[in-house]
């Protein structure tokens, strides 16, 4: 039996309840700073409030009550795990904890110092027992993406069970062969976890459900380009993240609940700010929750955040997997196509990102795009050069923002308001 | 409405304050260390400055630098990026990069022909090649910072520091003074590594115009500066000053904009 109490759960998962009061404490002070004090929130970013506010309470019991009947919880964080095959084999996936400046010090035990600090948290939650999703999870699942994360998967087999996707670093039709090979690995390591096998229609029915979720993201990003925004950057962020989190149907629910209320508001020009609110496009890096950082600081100084080109965002739901084969093997094939036009950093050319977000700076509205790239992240630093230069020859200014998890708010507010400034003078 | 105007600029080691006249003519110049307290720095240097001038009451005071959100008196804020360029652009009225060399940061702003700014580049955090920077090495050279200039003035070789860190430069620094370098060749290389640091952070063009503590105390950094990059380098009067300068010049405009 799953204990009714949260504090028994948390004891029963392992979990240094100590400390963990310490972060819920924190975590929940930052949500009242950052989220609850906003103008003019829509009513339906209620049912997220609860979500945060239960993230490690009701949700933890759902998926240990799913696991009493049998569901094996899988654990992830990155776009490439294909949560349509967790799904098609009754499984739950979910994302596992990874932007706090939490277990540091226990981390760099494992790993080097100069690494990117959204792996050093998900390193340092395990460490310092206070994920109960990783304690939960019944698999980990990792992918070669970066050379940080690759090599950090090696030194956690030892914490927890892992299985690690090889992801190729370019889209050549051999490299297309290789990760359609790795999804059918995938798949058998998936059906031997959870003992059942993955029919056609059990595979159609998750494809579908996961489109669904796609669909509902992607009608609230094209909400967010009215002027006035309908809702803030945080908040569309925030739904962004829980949706690595949730139940993708009740998810997909609510975030159309969402979107009725936000199209309303665009019928009346309500919005979180004024019209002609200066409007941002974030394009970089994921920013794993509770990473609030560069949006609350864009947001507190007056202007607005339109839309997020990253792994929590777009990346995450723009192409959908094509609904029409019939069969396994054509859908799994299907997925593959689906993944490999994700844009992400690691691949390389990855020339195709800087028209994306060229696209979407021009169809949000952006007056211009923020480039923030976490510490030691060389993939998007890299890129974010390189794209400076890109799209400043379109006339669409970009500021290239470095930070990790550590208070340097007053740095970061710095350059944000001089970058507000400098678009104001244009 | 004719009245004076107050700029003060917040730096992270010194603030800065320059009060104009009705008429835009400096009447006044405050400097004092910041402290830990940036409301009671601000609000002494505008003690200070007024009561210098024999003036009662300004009509505008913008507030710019790190500190620029911690004065409450203050009736506007922007940041150091916008007054060094408002600043440098009254001095030098053309395209240029201003390069300010503060306390704890850089910065480089590439000010377009008409006064304004297109980009603009800050250091991350660390304080390698800051004012900081230099008082820590001059510290463990154990030379008293009025003397580095003129003692680089004479060196006879060319060094610069390779590391991206104040500490690691400092074990650096030892590990030449153990090879028997030169006290003049070391304090060159204090000045060349601030510029070293400046220019590895982005591209410079033809005219610079420099500002900061660090050139209005050590006016090398820009010669240095003009051979490294081959520019023309100018540093505007005052240069420690020019962040509050432009302050002030701000307020000038939200003076005159006020119904």
């Amino acid at each position: 039996m799953v204990p009714t109490d949260d504090r028994q759960m948390w004891q029963e998962l392992g979990l240094d309840l100590e400390a963990h009061d310490g972060l819920l404490s924190v975590l929940g002070q930052a949500y009242e700073d950052v989220y609850l004090r906003q103008p003019n929130r829509p009513r339906a970013m209620e049912y997220f409030d609860f979500v945060v506010s239960q993230i490690h309470g009701l949700r933890v019991r759902e998926l240990l009550q799913a696991k009493e009947r049998g569901r094996k919880v899988v654990a992830a964080f990155c776009v490439f795990v294909p949560e349509e095959v967790v799904l098609a084999a009754g499984g739950v996936l979910i994302g596992l904890c990874g932007g706090a400046e939490v277990g540091f010090d226990l981390a760099e035990q494992y790993l080097p110092q100069a690494t990117c600090p959204l792996i050093k948290s998900f390193f340092g939650f395990k460490l310092a027992r206070l994920c109960p999703y990783i304690e939960l999870a019944d698999l980990v699942v990792g992918e070669t993406t970066c050379d940080g994360k690759k090599k950090a998967y090696e030194s956690f087999h030892t914490l927890a069970p892992v299985h690690v996707m090889e992801l190729p670093q370019m889209k050549n039709p051999a490299d297309r062969v290789l990760w359609r090979a790795e999804l059918a690995r995938f798949v058998d390591r998936i059906e031997a976890l959870t003992g059942n096998r993955i029919t056609d229609d059990a595979l159609r029915e998750a494809v579908g459900v996961v489109n669904a979720k796609r669909r509902a993201l992607a009608r609230l990003a094209a909400l967010r380009s009215a002027d006035p925004a309908p809702i803030s950057g945080l908040d569309a962020l925030l739904v962004n993240q829980i949706s690595f989190y949730d139940d993708p149907e009740r998810f997909t629910a609510k975030v159309h609940e969402l979107c009725d209320e936000l199209e309303e508001r665009v019928a009346r020009g309500q919005g979180v700010t004024a019209r002609g609110a200066p409007r941002i496009l974030v394009s970089g890096s994921p920013m794993a929750i509770p990473n609030w950082k560069v949006p609350h600081v864009i947001e507190s100084c007056g202007a607005v955040v339109v839309g997020e080109e990253s792994c929590v965002g777009s990346r995450n739901f723009r192409d959908l997997v094509d609904e029409g084969p019939a069969d396994r093997e054509a859908l799994l094939d299907a997925i593959a196509e689906r993944q490999l036009r994700i844009e992400c950093a690691c691949f390389t050319p990855n020339a195709e990102r800087a028209d994306t977000v060229a696209r979407m700076a021009r169809e949000l509205g952006a007056h211009g795009v923020v480039h923030y790239n976490l510490s030691f992240c060389t993939p998007y630093a890299a890129e974010a050069l390189r794209l400076d230069r890109q799209l400043r020859g379109q006339g669409i200014r970009m500021m290239r923002l470095e930070t990790d998890y550590s208070q340097d708010q007053a740095q970061v507010r710095t350059r944000v308001e001089a970058f507000l400034e400098m678009l104001a003078m244009e | 409405m004719a009245a004076h105007v107050l700029g003060l600029d917040l730096g992270s080691s010194w603030s800065k304050a320059v009060l104009l006249d009705p008429d835009g003519r400096v009447v006044g110049r405050a400097l004092r260390r910041t402290g830990i307290r940036f409301e009671d720095a601000a609000r002494d240097l505008r003690d200070e400055v007024l009561s210098a001038a024999g003036v009662d009451r300004v009509g505008c005071t913008v507030a710019t630098g790190y500190g620029r959100r911690n004065v409450p008196f203050a009736d506007a804020r922007r940041t150091e990026i916008s007054c060094h360029a408002k600043g440098a652009y009254h001095f030098f009225p053309r395209e240029m990069d201003v390069v300010d060399i503060g306390g704890q940061d850089n910065k480089i702003i590439h000010v377009r022909r008409d006064g304004t700014v297109a980009n603009f580049l800050m250091n991350r955090k660390c304080a390698a090649g800051t004012g900081a920077f230099v008082e820590e090495i001059a510290h463990r050279l154990d030379i008293p910072l009025e003397r580095i200039e003129a003692l680089a003035e004479g060196a006879t070789r060319e060094i610069t520091l390779s590391s991206f860190c104040t500490v690691f430069s400092a074990t650096e620094v030892i590990k030449l003074i153990r090879e028997g370098e030169e006290p003049e060749n070391l304090c060159r290389g204090i000045f060349n590594s601030v510029i070293a640091r400046v220019v590895e952070m982005g591209p410079l063009g033809e005219f610079i115009v420099m500002s900061g503590g660090v050139v209005a105390a050590f006016p090398i950094v820009a010669k240095i500066m003009a051979e490294r990059t081959g520019a023309a380098v100018e540093v505007p009067p005052d240069p420690q000053f020019l962040g509050a300068f432009g302050a002030a010049l701000v307020a000038r405009e939200e003076l005159g904009a006020d119904p």
